[in-house]
């Protein structure tokens, strides 16, 4: 079993995503977990530009003085781009089914709804 | 004990999944050309689309159908917030006022952060934004009042309405291209009127994609300004 040789930016992104996926399994309470999904949501969304990135090479904006080929990929930015906002429409949903749960038992940790439940 | 136990398992599952998934990296390099159809959209995007912001052009001209999709996705959500957080009757119910400096703060910034927000998606084509993070930005300045203020609400009936007809707008845009162009969303200020051709660069050009980004960021600003009301506003008994 090798150590793969991955470039620091993938090697950020992927602990990003894996200090969201730890908050998401360990943490009992609802608020700490949706911060973690929203942790998790920012490293895919880096992974995503950095794999974009090309060395040297400006942003895709083709002012005076940027020709075609000095750019980096213009598609994973639009793709990104999609990713947050609707990254900010499921917290929004997320966030408000918690306070619909925290009227409801009075708690947010995860275990005590279980348990309320029945 | 049962804790230790679950957080061990978790911290080996996750080194499990990071190792496949450097696994999988290792064979993508870092900063080197990848790109497979970017090039075409580089190459292309100034003669077609007139816009100087590849990426924007991406987003609302050639995948113009997918940002509809994604509005649509906003819509939907927004409407889940107000469907779960309903109440017969709901108020403000903070107690205190904000203090000074966020007060007087708030009556400094609130005009130029909206001017700010409007900027980012009126110049959509040229600088890095668009209507997104515009209408993100003037949903802020709705935010910052609700945290200033213990009696602001924002005026529901036109914030409906703002809301309810730039949606159709957006629509409407891409229906008057069916009707010129032949398919949905194509682009006829540009591609049929050729308006803006030789002012690349400058604030009228890139055909369409103000207009819609336009509509975008007002969309956006008026759906993230009422998700922000729901969450706030609590529901009273009578």
């Amino acid at each position: 079993m090798s150590v793969p040789n991955i470039s620091a930016f993938y090697f950020g992104a992927i602990s990003l995503i894996l200090i969201g996926l730890y908050a998401v399994l360990v943490k009992k309470n609802i608020l700490k977990m949706l911060i973690g999904l929203s942790i998790m949501e920012t490293g895919v969304n880096l992974l995503l530009i950095s794999i974009g990135y090309i060395s040297g090479k400006s942003a895709p904006i083709l002012s005076e003085g940027i020709e075609p080929n000095q750019a980096v990929d213009p598609i994973p930015q639009a793709l990104v781009l999609t990713a947050i906002v609707i990254g900010v429409a499921t917290t929004a949903m997320t966030l408000s089914a918690a306070i619909v749960l925290y009227k409801h038992y009075g708690t947010l940790n995860v275990e005590e709804i279980r348990r309320l439940r029945g | 004990m049962v804790s230790v136990l679950k957080r061990s398992l978790a911290i080996i599952t996750l080194l499990i999944i990071g190792y496949w998934l450097a696994q999988g990296l290792a064979g993508v390099p870092f900063g080197q050309d990848k790109m497979l159809v970017g090039h075409y959209y580089l190459d292309h995007v100034k003669e077609q689309t007139g816009a100087v912001n590849a990426v924007t052009a991406i987003v609302v001209n050639y995948r113009g159908f997918d940002t509809l999709g994604e509005v649509t996705v906003l819509f939907i959500a927004s409407t889940g917030v107000g469907a779960l957080l309903w109440e017969r009757k709901k108020r403000r119910t903070a107690k205190t006022e904000g203090s000074i400096v966020l007060t007087t703060g708030t009556r400094l910034l609130v005009p130029f952060v909206m001017l700010f927000g409007a900027y980012i998606f009126i110049h959509g084509h040229l600088t890095p934004g668009g209507g997104f993070p515009g209408g993100a930005t003037i949903a802020t300045a709705f935010l910052l009042l609700y945290m200033a203020f213990t009696m602001y609400e924002i005026p529901h009936k036109a914030f409906e309405k703002t809301e309810g007809l730039v949606g159709m707008g957006y629509v409407i845009v891409g229906l008057i291209g069916l009707a010129i162009g032949g398919y949905f969303l194509f682009d006829w200020i540009w591609q049929t009127w050729g308006w803006g051709h030789d002012n690349i660069g400058r604030l009228f050009s890139g055909g369409f994609i103000p207009i819609i980004y336009i509509l975008i960021g007002l969309k956006v600003g008026t759906e993230l300004s009422g998700i922000i009301d729901n969450m706030l506003k609590e529901g009273v008994k009578e």
